[in-house]
């Protein structure tokens, strides 16, 4: 069984680590996994976005115009991608920095807060892990306690933001129970 | 009486295809006596050109590569960095150097890459049948410039020395000629300098050398050697244009 | 050994160093950079050599100058980086030095773009630059198997004293996927006493050895090229690869198609497959030397009716695909360039109109 996610936002938000940490899960849960970035222009301050996709069997196509999930982290990745989401997907959205939601009635949305929940942990700059595991809790996509190990094992180089971004990825897990 | 003068090991017996009265002989016999004294021969690469000298690995008995015209700094990097241990040296001319290859040769001195240049300057294609160079003189008539060399459409001569000596990075670079004992001694003295700053991997060398075009210039090779003292060296000054020590 | 997540630009650069390949020079470009970037930070700590030159052309000939010391050595780039180059391979081929090559293509002609293309089958395949040359080009699906065909790279150029080239694209070189390094890739390098300009007490020899591509005497330079032919027709005999995906069926429409194009077939294959329709596909490992036989026997199947070569470019490859099939069914070329991926329902579509043709 195949599935992708997409992750969007500006660049800085940390969605391609958001994605490698993703993929590193389901590498280690034993899947097939490819991560594809974009890559130009559009890099430097603009629309980032990077696709994770994950299967049993060997990935054929690893360029996905419909995924199965979106997590959009502003405003233009969610009006520009949330069309291409396949019906009975997720989309998670960012209410900390997008007003609105994505008008279809075929697929479900997760809000989170990102931004806020983050700056009441400390610093924005965890607000990427927030989300991925909120995202990972609602879809089931990758087993959250290996997530939550590679989150660990992503920052051991630098120990002093680990019990930090713990924090985050646990308060993401809370937000998509709730 | 014993032996009194004798060919160097590091060259060999072939024929020599070069014109009556060229001086690349010359400049062959003084790097093959360096390499001699040196005693360097079995780890020597040489680097042939594109032009006269092309065939130059015909006449030296140590290793030699063949460049593209004007690449030869790039393969003897190439050669310094996997094998630092080796010595390389570039022999190339005008239009080689200053012109189809002056990326290479500015980039490779600018990156002290260390190894030696042997520049042979003589103001004129030679190979291709006497074409304007780089470094032909203002008015000088060539094929390629039959009214003689226009400076308002082809600029001046470069000066490849001064050009590389504004480089920062430390490097050895000095001007001889080779038009008649007298300076064909300093030559020689400069070209064992330059191979023995790079034995030492003390930096890249370079040492450019005035030389003469009979066929080329339309000459003989009597006129050939007044013309170059008179024309040529009032121009390209001879002398030590860089040294490692002066940081 | 577990598999590492890797980028496909990086899993380059590693494989090289696991080959025994502590050499390597290049210019930047996009989208192959991060080779570039990974070796900067990995040589120094294998002891190892990473010089940034000036340019695609000084990196071509230092690549020369390293392979004619004997020494195991690689650079990456991409298309229009990979053009400046070409002198300096045409010259390698013709001196007879192992040297490896990586070209993440991407589109053009001339600036083009920086997306995923396959623009440079005839410059990698046809020449390049001037004069009977041939490199032994290999086309990775993805980041193991460039990593696998890297490591083979090395000692298959120093089976037939020439260049390899591996092309790959942008989405390969951006995109990451596990990869292991296969230790029984890693062979050590041959003696190359015989040729190369090493340095005579290296070899213990008072012989000089000359790296040249001059051979004045027509005689002898028509005797050089006959060497040089001999050799591509033993690649032919002897390296040709490719792989034959859902050809056991009864096919009416047999892609061919190569690199990160043929994944996307093959999702199209499967795809149809589950709603009953068979397609198979031939998918050229390596473009030179070409699967021709492969080709053409897998066109002559009697459920054949047409043959199509998907390809992102506008229609490269497909000269070969005829040259295999031989008129024996109709051959046609679909195909998007600019880093436009043809999508596996793009690809249905073609197959579909061929077979309700």
């Amino acid at each position: 069984m195949q599935k992708e996610v997409m992750f969007a936002g500006f660049g800085g938000q940390g969605i391609l680590l958001s994605a490698k940490l993703l993929a590193y899960a389901a590498m280690k849960q034993g899947l097939e996994v490819a991560w594809v970035p974009s890559y130009g222009p559009e890099m430097r301050g603009g629309t980032a976005y990077c696709t994770v996709v994950i299967s049993d069997i060997r990935i054929g196509s690893p360029i996905i115009k419909n995924p199965t999930y979106l997590v959009a982290m502003n405003r233009p990745s969610l009006e520009k991608f949330a069309p291409n989401v396949k019906p009975g997907g997720i989309v998670v959205i960012n209410s900390s920095l997008i007003p609105v939601r994505s008008e279809r009635d075929d697929i479900s949305e997760l809000l989170v807060p990102a931004n806020e929940e983050a700056i009441n942990l400390g610093t924005v700059r965890c607000a990427n892990i927030i989300v991925l595991s909120a995202f990972a809790a609602k879809s089931g996509m990758v087993d959250t306690d290996i997530l939550r190990q590679c989150v660990k094992d992503n920052f051991a180089s630098k120990k002093k933001v680990i019990p930090l971004n713990m924090k985050a990825f646990d308060r993401g897990m809370e937000i998509a129970e709730d | 009486m014993g032996k009194t003068f004798s060919k160097p090991e590091a060259l060999s017996d072939a024929y020599t295809h070069y014109c009556p009265g060229c001086t690349h002989g010359i400049a062959h016999r003084l790097v093959a006596e360096v390499i001699d004294e040196l005693g360097i021969r079995g780890r020597t690469v040489g680097i042939a050109p594109v032009g006269c000298a092309v065939l130059a690995y015909n006449y030296f008995t140590c290793d030699f590569q063949e460049a593209a015209h004007g690449r030869a700094p790039a393969m003897a990097t190439g050669i310094k960095r996997v094998r630092p241990d080796l010595i390389a040296f570039t022999y190339q001319g005008d239009g080689d150097l200053a012109s189809i290859g002056m990326g290479e040769i500015v980039h490779a001195a600018n990156r002290g890459e260390k190894f030696t240049t042997i520049f042979i300057n003589n103001a004129v294609y030679g190979m291709t049948g006497g074409q304007m160079a780089p470094t032909t003189m203002p008015g000088q008539r060539t094929t390629t410039s039959p009214m003689g060399r226009d400076v308002t459409t082809t600029g001046m001569p470069i000066k490849m020395c001064e050009l590389l000596s504004t480089l920062e990075t430390p490097g050895y670079i000095e001007r001889q000629t080779l038009l008649n004992p007298k300076y064909i001694k300093k030559a020689k003295k400069a070209i064992k300098r330059a191979f023995e700053y790079q034995i030492a991997g003390k930096c890249y060398s370079f040492v450019e050398l005035v030389s003469i075009c009979p066929t080329n210039w339309g000459k003989t090779p009597l006129e050939s050697l007044k013309w170059a003292e008179e024309s040529l060296l009032p121009y390209y000054k001879l002398g030590e244009f860089k040294t490692p020590e002066e940081e | 050994m577990a598999k590492i997540l890797m980028k496909g630009n990086e899993a380059i650069g590693e494989a090289a160093i696991r080959a025994g390949c502590l050499n390597y020079f290049a210019y930047p470009i996009t989208p192959q950079t991060e080779v570039a970037e990974y070796m900067a930070k990995r040589m120094p700590e294998v002891n190892g050599v990473f010089v940034q030159g000036e340019s695609e052309v000084a990196v071509g000939y230092m690549i020369f100058g390293a392979a004619a010391c004997g020494e195991r050595v690689m650079t990456t780039s991409s298309s229009p980086g990979v053009s400046l180059m070409s002198e300096a391979i045409s010259y390698i081929a013709g001196a007879r030095c192992p040297a490896v090559f990586v070209n993440i293509m991407r589109g053009g002609p001339g600036l083009g773009g920086i997306l995923p293309s396959q623009g440079d089958y005839f410059q990698s395949t046809k020449g390049g630059g001037h004069g009977d040359y041939r490199l032994l080009v290999m086309a990775p699906d993805g980041v193991q198997e460039i990593v696998e065909m890297v490591m083979m790279a090395f000692p298959l150029a120093e089976k037939y004293r020439n260049p390899v080239m591996i092309v790959g694209d942008g989405l390969i070189g951006q995109m990451m996927e596990p990869v292991e390094f296969p230790d029984n890739l890693t062979v050590k390098p041959s003696n190359k006493d015989a040729w190369a300009t090493n340095g005579m007490d290296t070899r213990g020899s008072k012989e000089k050895n000359i790296v040249k591509s001059l051979y004045l005497d027509p005689e002898e330079l028509n005797n050089h090229n006959l060497t040089l032919k001999a050799q591509y027709e033993r690649m032919k005999k002897e390296e040709i690869r490719f792989e034959a995906y859902n050809t056991d069926g009864d096919y009416k429409v047999l892609i061919v198609s190569y690199g990160t194009m043929s994944r996307v077939c093959k999702t199209a294959i499967d795809n149809m497959k589950a709603k009953g329709i068979e397609t198979g596909m031939i998918r050229p490992k390596t473009l030179f030397p070409y699967p021709l036989q492969a080709v053409h026997d897998a066109a002559a199947k009697q459920s054949c009716k047409a043959v199509i070569s998907i390809e992102m470019s506008m229609g490269q490859m497909v000269e070969d695909v005829e040259r295999a099939v031989l008129g024996q069914k109709p051959v046609s070329w679909y195909g998007q360039c600019g880093g436009n991926v043809p999508s596996p329902e793009e690809v249905e579509e073609q197959v579909m109109a061929l077979i309700n043709k």
